[in-house]
């Protein structure tokens, strides 16, 4: 069942230097239970379509100009400022990057966690209070009656992390948002995060939109896979299956940055060249194809559209549609040289 | 490395150095325009008050006094009959020099003592800046006032008074460039040529130290400007006859309730000063580092 | 806490000590004899000035002379005035109540003005309201304290005679001083308000408390506005300084009897141990209230506290 469908969500920033297209025409569903998980670069608008999602995007200069966003039946872009802070936090919650920063640096943790539940769930001070124990307790902080009136500084990167998920998880949401969550953390306290939102799914069945730029994160959590590039999305297939057959040149870069073990080391990590774009102005081609290694003469021409690669898989290129199934082979030797 | 931007089809730019950046962002503020403006005009009134002043500001007709604005008088007499129009725009030369010199006289000792604080550090940056911090315990002109007490009123005393009452934040400043520039590659190539300690700061040091030198220049002239035209108000610095804002607003005290024009007009002179120099601080420090903002 | 509040006292102690030095340099080191020039205008006999000499200690060793400087100093003998012959303290501690009670109107003026402004001004960032909240605050650093309390007197006391011009006593008496002084004070902190809330706006945790689906107003209140507040509370501090020296030339055109007229009138007379006492309980007071101030921030900022 889909909890959640965006369509066209079209998001943009007016500066002095031009109109900035930060989410482009993007569209993509999100059933009860799943993990999605959005891959790319920094500045490839994967937080600006979770902002727009929750209308958080700072306008001005941003603007959602078009699109729509279907939950719980309605659409969350018509609705009201006040109906739509009954959403936030209660029906789709968000956990951000940086523990250090996202935690309000004044306040304890009980009023941090408290605020909501006393928001959403008509709770009183005392209530929330209780309520607030069981959820430090439940995201593995130990003897959490006493970090009730800590303050961020007081606690370490990992136990601040999963403060932060306490506040995501309050009130039981229907989707959880989580961008990079742990990309601030150092790689043990990494993996126990990363296992303590899991459990945390099964336990709730609640949908994950899970945002980074690092695919070997994305392997053991997610059901899919979304990779954006330059605000639009390039390819979204089932995570086996991007693995296992990247058709997006862009994507296949990607891979090719991950270590691997299976091969040796001299050939284990490639850089896709170039920059990635600046996204002002109306570009006519394909956004990747000035990097792309791929690239035809059509390409720098039209935009290809999300088109069918297999089950379950789309991707948004025209090699990819002339190819079969043995270039994927040639792709990677190109890359690997 | 192919560096091709995708998707949009600009050029880009040929690299500009940091000074002709900072320069094009200061020409599109309006702002900035407008206050280099203001003080182009009040620097021209003041060179060319002889000129253009239409009586003598020392002249006193008696028989002409406390006329209010007319045609003949455009901002009225005083109590003995001088037209105030003309002794604004006298007043205009030694108001605005003694912020000038001020302000010269606070930068040449600030950046000297910060240099030489930040360059050796140690032993010396520390009985340099315990001074510092001795000579900010003095708020705002009350160190200025003191050093009047002990050589007496006189514009020049106001000068040097007001002076050394800017050299802290200069000094503060410099020391603080210093420190990190004299970490830099160029600093320890100059130094392993052998370049002499007082070359490598005049030449590598002070020239990168000084844009934000600038800025505060800019920024504290507005002060100096109003603590030397506050002296003079309070009977402190420049006394009658000579021409000087602050000491007319002292003068037109008495007159407030006959002639209230005898006050209105130099302290406009005086605001459009100091604005435009503050304004114009801040769209220096915009336009030489934004990320100051 | 208790480790944070002893270690800031004791940091003042040393700038203490320098201001009593500098005090000490600048009148008994700088213009020569200051026997002669206590004496000049009296048109005092050599003999007189050989016998103040003595009075004043000038004739020991200067090691001498400027320990027993800080030991009178800190035992609050700031000597007698050349004038009146009555002790500076006493002259002083009569007219401080005058000075502080002017700082204090304007403060509190000054403080809720510009941070309600300066806050004002971030929350609608780059509209009209924004731009006019920064026009004003230029115009109130810009403004010379001495023109707009003559234009004030002018309007509110000469036009309308609604005001006293001059003189103290009674809150009447107050309100024009009071104003003036605090013009200055909220242009400062109106822009530092502004920087401070706009930079606090930008926050991850305020992006954060949005999701929770904070209403607005909780979002300003709650999560923005005390974290905007530590460094407001830093120019407050300093605020202190500048409205003390600012209040020097507000009581000479208000005609209020404080420590700036006394000051000034001395400094005329070139009256040396009243301006010396009198720039050195200044400069005491400022140092104090910076201290005030910092140790204000532990009840602001829990890392202080805790830390």
């Amino acid at each position: 069942m889909t909890v959640l469908e965006v369509t066209g969500l079209t998001t943009q920033f007016h500066t002095r230097e031009g109109v900035v297209r930060a989410v482009d025409d993007v569209s993509f569903e999100l059933d009860q239970g799943e993990t999605l998980a959005i891959v790319g670069e920094s500045g490839s608008g994967k937080s600006c379509t979770v902002l727009s999602i929750l209308q958080l995007v700072q306008t001005p200069p941003g603007r959602i100009v078009a699109g729509e966003v279907r939950y719980g039946g309605r659409n969350l872009l018509e609705l009201s400022e006040r109906e739509m802070r009954a959403v936030r936090g209660k029906s789709i919650s968000m956990i951000l990057q940086d523990p250090m920063t996202s935690l309000n640096p004044l306040l304890t943790v009980a009023t941090q966690i408290g605020e909501v539940l006393q928001l959403h769930m008509g709770l009183d001070k005392r209530q929330a209070r209780r309520r607030t124990t069981e959820l430090l307790r439940m995201v593995g902080i130990p003897e959490p009656e006493m970090r009730l009136d800590n303050y961020p500084h007081q606690l370490s990167g990992g136990l601040r992390q999963r403060v932060m998920i306490g506040i995501g998880l309050a009130c039981g949401p229907d989707v959880l948002i989580a961008d990079e969550p742990t990309t601030a953390l150092d790689v043990t306290i990494q993996a126990q995060i990363i296992d303590l939102i899991k459990r945390l799914r099964d336990e709730f069945g609640m949908s994950i939109i899970w945002i980074t730029h690092d695919l070997g994160v994305v392997a053991g959590l997610a059901d899919r896979v979304m990779v954006m590039y330059a605000g639009q999305v390039v390819e979204v297939a089932p995570v086996e299956r991007l693995y296992r057959e990247p058709r997006h040149p862009y994507t296949i870069g990607l891979l090719n940055c991950l270590p691997r073990l299976d091969v040796a080391r001299a050939e284990r990590l490639t850089a896709i060249k170039g920059l990635p774009p600046v996204l002002i102005g109306k570009a006519a081609g394909c956004p990747f194809s000035p990097r792309c290694p791929q690239a035809i003469e059509k390409c720098s021409k039209k935009r290809p559209d999300l088109k069918p690669a297999g089950r379950g898989h789309r991707v948004a290129c025209w090699a990819a549609r002339l190819s079969d199934q043995d270039s994927r082979g040639q792709l990677d030797e190109m890359y690997l040289k | 490395m192919d560096q091709t931007i995708a998707g949009s089809n600009e050029t880009i730019a040929k690299p500009q150095s940091p000074t002709r950046i900072a320069l094009n962002r200061l020409l599109e503020d309006k702002i900035a325009i407008s206050c280099i403006g203001m003080l182009v005009l009040f620097f021209l009134l003041a060179a060319g008050a002889a000129y253009l002043a239409p009586y003598d500001p020392y002249h006193a007709s008696p028989e002409e006094s406390l006329l209010p604005p007319s045609w003949s008088h455009l901002m009225g007499t005083d109590l003995i009959g001088r037209d105030v129009f003309s002794r604004v725009l006298f007043g205009a030369r030694i108001s605005m020099s003694i912020g000038f010199i001020s302000v010269g006289i606070s930068a040449t000792i600030g950046v000297t003592l910060g240099l030489i604080a930040g360059y050796y550090g140690r032993f010396v940056d520390t009985i340099i800046m315990r001074f510092i911090d001795t000579l900010m315990a003095f708020p705002g002109i009350l160190l200025a006032l003191t050093i009047i007490a002990l050589l007496g009123p006189g514009v020049l005393n106001v000068m040097i008074a007001v002076g050394i009452g800017g050299i802290p934040s200069y000094a503060r400043l410099v020391r603080g460039s210093t420190l990190s520039i004299k970490e830099e590659v160029y600093v320890d190539a100059a130094r392993s040529v052998g370049a002499r300690d007082w070359r490598i700061m005049r030449d590598h040091i002070l020239p990168n130290a000084f844009p934000p030198v600038l800025v505060l220049i800019s920024m504290s002239y507005g002060w100096a400007f109003l603590s030397a035209a506050g002296l003079s108000f309070l009977g402190l610095g420049a006394e009658s006859p000579a021409v000087e804002w602050g000491a007319m607003l002292n003068d037109s005290r008495a007159l407030l309730w006959v002639a209230p024009w005898t006050a209105i007009f130099p302290g406009i002179a005086i605001m459009c000063v100091v604005l435009s120099t503050n304004l114009l601080g801040d769209s220096l420090r915009d336009a030489i580092d934004p990320r100051l903002r | 806490m208790a480790r944070y509040i002893v270690k800031r006292l004791l940091t003042a102690v040393p700038v203490v000590f320098g201001v009593i030095s500098v005090a000490f340099v600048l009148l008994y080191l700088l213009p020569g004899d200051p026997a002669s020039t206590m004496l000049a205008r009296s048109g005092a006999s050599a003999q007189d000035i050989a016998q103040l000499r003595t009075e004043l200690g000038l004739d020991d060793p200067l090691y001498e002379q400027f320990a027993s400087y800080v030991v009178r100093t800190v035992q609050g003998d700031f000597g007698r005035s050349m004038v009146s012959q009555e002790p500076v303290l006493e002259l002083l501690m009569a007219r401080l109540p005058t000075t502080l009670e002017l700082v204090m109107a304007a403060l509190l003026m000054a403080i809720p003005i510009g941070t309600l402004l300066g806050m004002t001004a971030a929350i609608h960032q780059n509209s009209w309201i924004d731009r006019l909240v920064v026009a004003f605050a230029s115009l109130g650093v810009s403004i010379p304290s001495f023109w707009l309390g003559l234009m004030l007197i002018l309007f509110f006391s000469v036009a309308l005679g609604w005001l006293p011009s001059f003189g103290q006593g009674g809150f009447r008496h107050l309100i024009l001083p009071a104003a003036v002084l605090a013009f200055g004070a909220v242009g400062t902190i109106t822009r530092t308000a502004r920087t401070s809330m706009v930079d606090v706006l930008k926050q991850d945790y305020i992006v954060m408390a949005r999701s929770k689906g904070l209403a607005e107003h909780t979002t300003l209140v709650r999560h923005a506005l005390r974290n905007a507040l530590v460094p407001i509370v830093t120019v407050i501090g300093l605020q202190f300084g500048w409205l003390l020296s600012g209040s020097i030339i507000v009581e000479a055109v208000f005609s209020r009897q404080g420590l700036g007229l006394i000051l000034i009138d001395s400094v005329l007379e070139q009256d040396l141990p009243v301006v010396q006492g009198a720039v050195l309980l200044s400069s005491i007071l400022y140092i104090f209230l910076n201290l005030v101030v910092d140790i204000a921030y532990v009840f602001v900022d829990p890392k202080v506290r805790y830390g």
